[in-house]
């Protein structure tokens, strides 16, 4: 039987959760709150998952703000944002569209609205080029 | 005349602009002085937002846009690029923007929602040269987010509350390497689930009882010296390290915005340096309410937003000549507790503190303690209520619920931290 | 081939070249860094000195009696603010009031006017925010306080304005006499720029014994001498209205606190004698030192209002005066201008201007010299009337950019197009006070760094702090 510490990440809240684990299987969770942290202490120790926030750069050259729309496994972070660093997303872009299908499991969805700088007719030079 | 002007359009001005309307007013004016909504919530991209406001969890921008669709929905106007210059105690506004240049409106009621900013280098008085590389988190935040840039490749951050954890990620995944983060006080001020996913994850060490006290490189910055501090926070001689870095990231404190409220003549509070309100969140000055991170600084917008709820609501019934109450009990706070906001509450209805303790505690009570006329002899506290908790941290905001019914001949209530054995 | 190449564009060439700048001259200034005002002139007290300071009959005497009477008109007409708040050398005991009686004498000798000495009662009427220990005082009502890289960059722009050149990133590495000529090249070896000129002078600060040693005169020698900065909000500009000194002892003049032309308090500077020409590094000890002096001298210094903390290296000769010679025929040194420079500038370049015409420089006066600067940054103290008719001009007048300082994006576009050019976020806070503030830059910074990458035609990116190798990032995030 082990036993591993863990800081609740679902909310501010933070709980400091006990889980107990015979071999693969848990046995017990404390410390937490709520059903969800007894949820997220199970994944997170079995099988850690984390929402990615990142950005996205626009045709235009803008910055724009994603999420992967469901936690996606916590060691494919990295391999994520490669695979999303080499898109640019077409403009305009509107709060929730998906940008790039079924990565890691999740959609990469918009998580503000934006349209193009020329339509907008302000053009910061530094930004395009 | 506008009935009503808040000056400030991120989540505390658009949350009072809100509620006003929705309290029935509709001349309101939203002063803003960025090119749009929504505050530095713009470059908050990470999520956390929204859990206890909207039951769901959300990123900056995202819970600043639910906003926004009520403010368009609504037709509130906003003014953008808009720099609000001096405010008077007769509530006169005096502004500038391109469009209209320097111009002045008078208002029935204001909301004060400046938000706050970071404490910069300067404050910190850190020996060494001044290259460039050294920039406030937030600074670095909008940098990397907002522009797209990256300010170096090997970072070094000082100061553990939330958003120089927040940027210890963000620079990670965008490529760069974190050396540590250093905190000078024995603990971090930040939410323990930033610690765990902001640095645990990425494997980046968090340096307790830490500063820096060298700063070097002509141009740009090619390293900081770190060095372990006593438990008076002062650097100890001999543990100095040499860390080679080009970036350094300052998270080193928040400081509500509040020219305008001392240029009015409000009161504040010396400890959270926003203004002193009573539970309606109205100032001294009748008609003036303050909301948000320059009342003090909150570790949660959805608490932003309950508390510019107040301050909207409670406008639109000062408008209406509806604000009339007895409201005279101060609170007090002992010296385990910094503060307590609001800082005077009415005994017509139940009133919500926000306070913060001075340090780390395990097994705490908090006590709300009482004394008045009557059946309570002066000067004598009495306990009137009392919550036990688990832990206390100065980075995590503690709430607790005073009832109008306790209140009843109290003329002064005392919120008071009491550490119970474990 | 150029008449005249300045080479520094401290406040010594900058006011060289305006003064020049009236004949009919092709001058250019040649200066290392990305910007003028880069090193004595960025750092320093601020003080127009009234001139009681210097030993008699020396040359720093001289000019800093006359420049300190030449300094208000020069400041009005390139509209830099000027203040003559006067000055007081404050005492705290008896050895103290001797040297103070020994300072009124010479500075009666050195010529300098309305000199008074106060007892500690008197002075405190007079400066209510003085330290109750002080017993006597010199007061100087004709000591003024000036900003002096505003001071640089309007003479240098003056200066341009009347057809002056100013290469910048000019390194100078090679000057060969010529016959009737100089020929001065860069280090540079990837621009390689190469000029030529028939007389020049070396007002290289710091550097200035190295461009003597470049031309062959080996007898110039300049140590750093470090002096430390701490500058309060302008919420403290209010406790004190004179710059007040300490008397000066073996140990040296000691800290000044003072108020600036903006309304901050200044408190230094250090004084620690150093090797490394560059090493502009604050120290511990010596910040220490300076709060430690201001206790002494001030009832109430509010510490915790410091908004930052600077160093400037001041250029100390090796004769005790300032060096000005020419140890060739159209060759001038200017070295060794140490305190009271910033005061004597305008008589120094009176003084140069009078030595090279004796070397036959013919100074003929251009008809069309024009002795005041265009008034760029008049928006800051315009009232709101004249303010509300630049913004229906300019539209970039109406938004303001920095908050702490209130700075528009009106003056932070003019700062870039006007002489000379600002080209880095440093020259913009320099010239416009944009991220001087409270939050130093915090919020502004990367809206001023658009402005400039616009101007400049850069990459955001590429958006230097203070000149080439101080890029505000390394590039584009994502990888690209």
């Amino acid at each position: 039987m082990t036993e591993t510490s863990l800081t609740c990440i679902i909310c501010p809240m933070g709980c400091p959760i006990t889980v107990r684990l015979e071999g693969d299987s848990v046995i017990k969770i404390t410390g937490n709150t709520c059903k969800r942290g007894a949820a997220y202490a199970e994944s997170e120790v079995c099988r850690p998952v984390r929402t990615l926030t990142t950005t996205m750069r626009c045709e235009d050259g803008q910055m724009l703000s994603v999420k992967t729309r469901q936690p996606i496994p916590r060691q494919h972070l990295a391999d994520c944002m490669r695979l999303i660093n080499a898109h640019t997303v077409p403009l305009p872009v509107s709060v929730g569209d998906v940008l790039l299908k079924d990565v890691f499991g999740s959609d990469i969805v918009a998580t503000e609205n934006k349209s193009a700088l020329a339509a907008a007719g302000a053009l910061p030079m530094g930004l395009i080029h | 005349m506008t009935d009503l002007v808040i000056i400030g359009g991120g989540p505390a001005g658009m949350g009072a602009a809100v509620a006003a309307y929705e309290s029935g007013i509709r001349d309101i004016l939203i002063l803003e002085r960025d090119e749009h909504l929504g505050g530095i919530l713009q470059q908050c991209i990470h999520n956390g937002f929204g859990l206890h406001r909207f039951g769901e969890e959300l990123t900056g921008p995202e819970y600043a846009w639910k906003y926004e669709q009520q403010i368009k929905e609504y037709q509130i106007p906003v003014k953008y690029k808009t720099m609000v210059l001096s405010l008077s105690p007769e509530k006169e506004i005096t502004a500038s923007n391109a469009e209209e240049g320097i111009f002045t409106i008078r208002a029935k009621a204001v909301v004060l929602a400046m938000g706050c900013r970071e404490r910069p280098r300067g404050a910190l008085n850190i020996p060494g040269t001044r290259p460039v590389g050294i920039y406030s988190a937030g600074t670095a935040q909008k940098l990397v987010n907002r522009k797209g840039y990256l300010p170096g490749k090997e970072v070094v951050i000082l100061g553990s509350g939330d958003i120089g954890l927040i940027m210890a990620r963000r620079m990670t995944l965008e490529g760069a390497h974190v050396r540590a983060v250093c905190e000078l006080l024995p603990y971090s001020g930040g939410l323990a689930r930033n610690i765990a996913q902001c640095l645990d994850d990425f494997g980046i060490p968090l340096k307790l009882s830490h500063t820096v006290v060298q700063i070097h490189g002509k141009e740009r910055l090619t390293g900081v010296t770190i060095a372990k501090t006593d438990e008076k926070r002062r650097p100890i001689p001999g543990t100095g390290e040499y860390v080679p870095c080009d970036t350094l990231l300052l998270s080193v404190g928040l400081i509500p915005e509040n020219e305008l409220t001392l240029q009015a003549g409000i009161p504040t509070d010396p400890v959270t340096g926003g203004a002193v309100v009573n539970q309606d969140r109205q100032t001294e000055i009748p008609g003036i309410f303050s909301c948000g991170n320059v009342l003090h600084v909150h570790d949660l917008v959805d608490f932003v937003s309950l508390e510019a709820e107040i301050a909207g609501k409670s406008a639109a019934a000062y408008i209406r000549g509806q604000l009339v109450r007895e409201c005279s009990i101060p609170v007090f706070t002992d010296d385990k507790i910094r503060y307590a906001v609001p800082q005077k509450i009415t005994r017509l209805e139940d009133t919500t503190l926000y306070f913060r303790v001075g340090s780390r505690y395990r097994n705490v009570k908090f006590r709300v303690m009482g004394t008045g006329n009557g059946e309570h002899s002066r000067n004598v506290y009495e306990e009137l209520y009392s919550v036990k908790k688990y832990r206390a941290a100065p980075g995590e905001m503690e709430t607790i619920k005073i009832k109008k019914e306790l209140l009843s001949g109290i003329s002064e209530l005392k919120l008071i931290l009491e550490e119970t054995p474990t | 081939m150029y008449d005249v190449a300045i080479i520094g564009a401290g406040v010594t060439g900058g006011m060289l070249a305006r003064t020049l700048a009236a004949y009919e001259l092709d001058i250019c200034i040649l200066e290392k860094e990305n910007d003028v005002a880069m090193g004595t002139s960025r750092a320093n007290s601020g003080i127009v000195h009234a001139g009681y300071d210097a030993e008699n009959g020396t040359l720093k005497a001289r000019l800093n009696v006359r420049g300190s009477e030449m300094m208000e008109e020069i400041a009005g007409q390139l509209g830099v603010p000027y203040s003559r708040n006067g000055s007081l050398v404050a005492g705290f005991h008896e050895e103290d009031t001797e040297t103070i009686r020994a300072l009124y004498h010479r500075g009666v000798k050195n010529g300098v006017k309305q000199l008074r000495i106060l007892d500690g009662k008197e002075a405190r009427q007079l400066e209510p925010g003085l330290s109750e220990a002080v017993t006597c005082a010199l007061y100087a009502p004709t000591c003024a306080i000036i900003c002096p890289y505003e001071l640089t960059v309007a003479a240098v722009g003056n200066a341009m304005d009347n057809g002056a050149e100013l290469l910048l990133n000019f390194h100078t590495a090679q000057i060969a006499r010529r016959d009737g000529y100089y020929e001065i090249a860069e280090k540079d070896s990837v621009t390689g720029r190469r000029i030529r000129a028939k007389y020049v002078i070396n007002a290289a600060g710091l550097h200035a014994d190295e461009v003597a040693g470049l031309a062959g005169d080996n007898s110039v020698r300049i140590r750093p001498r470090r002096g430390e900065y701490l500058l309060l909000d302008r919420e403290c500009g209010g406790l004190l209205s004179h710059t007040v000194f300490r008397t000066p002892s073996k140990k040296g003049k000691g800290i000044l606190a003072t108020p600036t032309v903006d309304g901050n308090l200044l408190l230094g500077p250090t004084s620690t004698d150093l090797d490394d020409k560059a090493d502009t590094a604050t120290t511990a000890e010596g910040l220490a030192q300076i709060t430690e002096h201001a206790h002494e001298t001030l009832k109430h210094v509010p510490l915790n209002k410091v908004i930052t903390s600077f160093c400037g290296l001041r250029a100390v000769g090796n004769t005790g005066d300032f060096i000005i010679h020419s140890p060739f025929p159209g060759f001038v040194n200017a070295a060794g201008i140490e305190s009271p420079g910033l005061t004597a500038a305008p008589a120094i370049a009176e003084y140069i201007a009078l030595l090279l015409e004796g070397q036959g420089l013919v100074l003929h006066k251009k008809a069309d010299w024009q002795p005041l600067r265009r008034p760029v940054y008049a928006f800051r103290q315009a009232s709101v009337e004249e303010k509300n008719q630049i913004i229906r001009r300019d539209k970039a007048y109406g938004h303001v950019v920095c908050r702490c300082e209130t700075v528009t994006e009106g003056e932070i576009l003019a700062a870039i197009r006007t002489n000379p050019p600002a080209r880095d976020l440093d020259g913009i806070k320099r010239r416009t006070r944009a991220q001087m503030g409270r939050c130093q830059g915090g919020f502004c910074m990367p809206y001023i760094a658009e402005l400039l990458a616009g101007e400049l035609g850069i990459p955001f990116g590429k958006v230097t702090k203070c000149g080439p190798g101080s890029e505000i990032s390394i590039g584009p995030t994502k990888g690209q």
